[in-house]
């Protein structure tokens, strides 16, 4: 009987549509700005549908010599921000499935030491630390370095936390089984836990990828260099509202630039994505 | 911990072997700058490092009387909670219409969940495109009204433009969490007590928000530590602190201080400040993770 409830459902569309609305806005606008030309932004009201410079903004921002920021190219500042991103996750991933495999299936001397040890990082953020990391990463010589840019970032708990959890799921028949038919620890690591955990890793790339794409302190702090910046930390560097020459339109397109990777990873990896979220962290 | 019964690999070095990366990492890159943090904080360096002493809880101590940190912390705690409220409540308000409809579900939730991938600077610099006063159309309508918007010099207009840019990015998360929270409540008890003549109003009320309550709570501590640590992008790209300091929160002072003035031990004595509270938030978290095993 509440289902059968046709006005309160359209009711329910109309609320949705309103809130997609107001959510979609601020992109939106971001995207209609970056199809107009330099004149047409800087004096409002803003058309709210696109204009025809699409092309001529993109292929300017993206090939010509105007959309570079500190002599760096918008390419490279796109590439700098995926190897960070594709760093994070990928490496953080790896260092946590195979200490989250020792954790679970190994007894050793020390074991709950270590997972303590590795556990009590979850709770700080690198923004509490940034000072002394940053101390170290100078001392180190990692400043400018894709290394200083991924390592520290690398260092928390949550994965290992996840893998550690899904893998004491794992009944210990299989376990046993694998030994009995003469499997050692690798095989049994590559051929039925690798196999096992495929859904977990695809939702923690996700994650990860997004919160390797969308830092902005460490790079921030990390890189003295145009060339080693982020998109975000050279997008922040181009805006300047005092600036007459602030090129807007070349602004808007490489601010599009800079949130269409990862919201096409959330969007084509929803489903991972979804469940992992509200799963890990539950 | 697993129990004893647990099936195990016998073997000696492997483990080890097996936990070395992460265990270098950790001790690299937390400990020994956590570690760092703590010995600077009861230290007391001049700022061209060549002479330090040690001055005990002087640090904290100053950090603690000084106005301005008093400011910081309370610009903090409004913003945190403006953020979570607002960002929570419109979630919700979303959630509820989408636990509703029966077509176009997955498309709505598709439509939702793009703030998330958006970093926290540029969800500032998008609302700073729609409201600077030079050329958002935003703030070209609200001039045109008559208002006086100026959030580069108005304070309270200030701290409005980077609540709205904040809690626009988290909206996704808490949508996508309350949406999960209403679809473990049962269908039979809404329906009871639809039978017994509650309408719409009151079942919200009267069973699905007391239901919803270890999702609400749980990103209440998530939207807080968001707030706190995860907002320092947005800060810093559209107001830098300003005007005034109407909007330097914890975070971006310990970077000010650290980075720009250089008062090096007061700026560690905010980190530590700072981990403290991280690990308050943390326990309440986890409390409340044990408490909601015996939910199911």
């Amino acid at each position: 009987m509440i289902q059968n409830n046709p006005i309160g459902r359209i009711i329910a569309h109309i609320i949705l549509i309103v809130g997609i609305l107001i959510v979609a806005f601020p992109i939106y606008y971001t995207f209609v700005a970056s199809t107009q030309t330099l004149q047409d932004i800087i004096r409002p009201p803003l058309s709210l549908l696109p204009g025809g410079h699409f092309w001529e903004n993109y292929s300017s921002a993206l090939f010509g010599g105007i959309g570079k920021i500190g002599g760096v190219g918008v390419d490279r500042l796109l590439l700098n921000t995926l190897v960070m991103a594709l760093g994070i996750a990928i490496g953080k991933i790896i260092i946590s499935i195979l200490s989250a495999y020792a954790i679970v299936f190994f007894r050793f001397p020390g074991r709950m030491f270590f997972f303590w040890f590795i556990f009590i990082t979850l709770m700080l953020p690198v923004e509490v630390r940034i000072l002394p990391t940053y101390k170290i990463m100078v001392d180190l010589g990692l400043i400018d370095t894709y290394t200083g840019l991924i390592l520290p970032l690398m260092a928390s708990a949550t994965a290992t936390l996840l893998f550690r959890q899904f893998f004491m799921t794992i009944p210990g028949e299989l376990v046993e089984a694998a030994r009995v038919d003469g499997a050692g620890p690798w095989r049994f690591f590559k051929d039925i836990l690798l196999p096992l955990s495929k859904t977990n890793i695809a939702a923690l790339f996700v994650i990860l990828f997004i919160y390797g794409w969308t830092q902005y302190l460490w790079p921030l702090l990390m890189t003295n260099r145009n060339d080693m910046a982020t998109i975000v930390i050279g997008l922040r560097k181009m805006i300047d509202f005092t600036d007459a020459n602030t090129q807007w339109h070349l602004v808007m397109v490489t601010c599009i630039l800079a949130i269409l990777p990862p919201i096409l990873v959330v969007v084509l990896m929803q489903r991972w994505f979804v469940r992992g979220l509200v799963e890990t962290e539950k | 911990m697993a129990s004893s019964t647990r099936v195990t690999f016998p073997n000696k070095f492997l483990p080890y072997l097996l936990l070395a990366p992460q265990l270098a990492i950790t001790a690299v890159f937390f400990y020994w700058p956590a570690s760092q943090a703590i010995q600077q904080s009861v230290l007391r360096e001049d700022p061209f490092g060549l002479s330090t002493q040690f001055v005990g809880l002087a640090n904290f101590k100053r950090v603690l009387n000084d106005p301005n940190y008093l400011n910081s912390l309370q610009v903090t705690v409004i913003f945190s909670i403006a953020t979570a409220l607002i960002a929570m409540a419109f979630a919700l308000l979303l959630a509820v219409m989408a636990d509703k409809v029966i077509r176009g579900k997955g498309v709505y939730r598709t439509l939702l969940i793009w703030p998330y991938a958006v970093a926290p600077a540029i969800a500032g610099m998008l609302w700073l495109f729609l409201f600077n006063p030079s050329m958002g159309t935003l703030a070209y309508l609200l001039r045109s009204t008559g208002y006086n918007w100026d959030p580069l010099l108005n304070s309270d207009q200030a701290m409005v433009l980077v609540v709205a840019a904040a809690s626009w990015k988290q909206i996704s998360y808490n949508f996508l969490f309350f949406v999960a929270g209403l679809q473990s409540i049962p269908k039979s008890l809404i329906e009871a007590a639809a039978i017994d003549g509650a309408g719409e109003t009151k079942r919200f009320w009267t069973i699905i928000f007391p239901l919803l309550a270890p999702t609400t709570f749980f990103l209440l501590v998530v939207n807080t530590v968001y707030a706190f640590f995860d907002t320092f992008g947005i800060i810093h790209a559209v107001t830098g602190g300003g005007p005034g300091k109407a909007t330097e929160t914890l975070v971006y002072k310990v970077y000010n201080d650290g980075f720009v003035n250089l008062i090096l031990g007061d700026s560690a004595a905010q980190s530590v400040i700072l981990m403290v509270i991280v690990i308050a938030m943390t326990a309440v978290q986890f409390r409340y993770v044990e408490r909601k095993v015996h939910y199911g």
